[in-house]
């Protein structure tokens, strides 16, 4: 089955995993900016952090005939610093108008801090003013609950914002009603021991049902898998749910969220007589 | 939505992971009971025991109510604190 990645981050796996995945049938992914395990000192280190999303990852996808997108921000654990942010955020719109950037993203709470609140506002700010779609990552384990309500506070808040054009990540069992009752999307992230595991995240789907639910592998550096979106197939394939309610959560709902932003110029396999051409490439 | 498979089925496929997984916490407990020094005041101890007795004795919802045992608490008045205004 042919299935689109929302959230992987491909900087920080080989090469092979771009063939790996092209095997199991992804088609495209879409990379939000993200904690590179260190804290970058200086706005040139996001500079040449988003030229890596925006011209190199493209062309790595591309060999494998896979489409890549991406998403800019500071994420919330360096946005503690917050004039470091500042500069960041000013420099973003640098790299808006790339073929393969969907908007802004992905921003969000870590430690549900002052700091954190603080950018995560002026990264909406960002988004209002150049009309584009959020992608928003929500804190680990005993700071969800608290991070995700702090989130949705900040987003209902500000009447601004298109409901529908912003995707709320790493939804777990005790957040996704909230983000789905106010309007968003919502993703699930499969991993293996924090998160939800792809059966949990069968649980959810059995539960909601598949309307404005994604499911991601946020594969990175850390210990995660990016194969996890076809280990969410095969559970719900053993669980005899239809393969049209696993094509709509793993293909159709990405492409209906992703295409509500310009340059999310995806072509289907079929359409584009196998490999898939990269935006970044034509 | 109603799940495509019936309890029987589910407990026939799942059995074993269950039995396994019960065999690993109880493994756990008694590497914890094994080893020197102490570690039953340690609040996370607690809120394990705490949870395993919401998955014997909840009807439904276990997994959302574990979840919000090991969450941080949410205030409604965070934005007055942090004097982050309203858009």
């Amino acid at each position: 089955m042919d299935y689109i990645d929302p959230h992987i981050h491909m900087v920080s796996r080989i090469t092979d995993d771009y063939e790996t995945l092209a095997k199991m049938g992804c088609v495209a992914m879409s990379e939000p900016a993200f904690w590179a395990g260190f804290d970058r000192c200086s706005v040139d280190g996001f500079r040449d952090y988003f030229r890596q999303l925006t011209e190199i990852e493209p062309k790595r996808a591309a060999q494998y005939g896979l489409q890549h997108f991406c998403w800019l921000c500071i994420n919330a654990k360096e946005a503690e610093n917050v004039s470091l942010s500042r500069e960041v955020i000013a420099m973003i719109p640098e790299f808006l108008d790339k073929p393969n950037v969907l908007g802004i993203g992905e921003i969000g709470l870590n430690k549900n801090t002052k700091n954190e609140a603080t950018v995560f506002v002026e990264h909406l700010e960002l988004a209002v003013k150049y009309d584009q779609q959020i992608l928003i990552h929500t804190p680990h384990l005993e700071d969800k609950y608290q991070g995700t309500r702090m989130i949705l506070d900040m987003l209902c808040d500000d009447r601004r914002i298109d409901r529908s054009r912003v995707l709320v990540d790493h939804v777990e069992e005790h957040t996704v009603r909230p983000v789905l009752e106010e309007g968003f999307w919502a993703g699930m992230t499969l991993y293996p021991t924090t998160k939800c595991t792809p059966q949990r995240a069968c649980d959810i789907i059995e539960m909601y049902g598949g309307e404005r639910l994604l499911v991601n592998s946020a594969g990175d550096w850390g210990p995660s898998k990016p194969t996890a979106v076809p280990d969410f197939i095969l559970e719900m394939r053993r669980r005899r749910h239809p393969e049209s309610l696993i094509r709509k959560i793993v293909y159709e709902n990405p492409v209906a969220f992703f295409s509500q932003s310009q340059n999310f110029t995806f072509q289907p396999r079929d359409e584009s007589r196998g490999a898939g051409v990269s935006p970044a490439l034509k | 939505m109603q799940a495509p498979l019936s309890a029987p089925e589910i407990l026939n496929r799942e059995f074993l992971e269950m039995r396994c997984k019960i065999l690993d916490l109880a493994a756990a407990f008694d590497r914890l009971g094994r080893a020197d020094g102490t570690a039953a005041d340690d609040p996370r101890v607690t809120r394990i025991r705490e949870a395993l007795t919401l998955v014997l004795e909840e009807p439904e919802g276990r997994a959302e109510q574990v979840q919000m045992l090991f969450s941080r608490a949410y205030d409604d008045g965070w934005r007055e604190a942090f004097k982050v205004k309203p858009r």
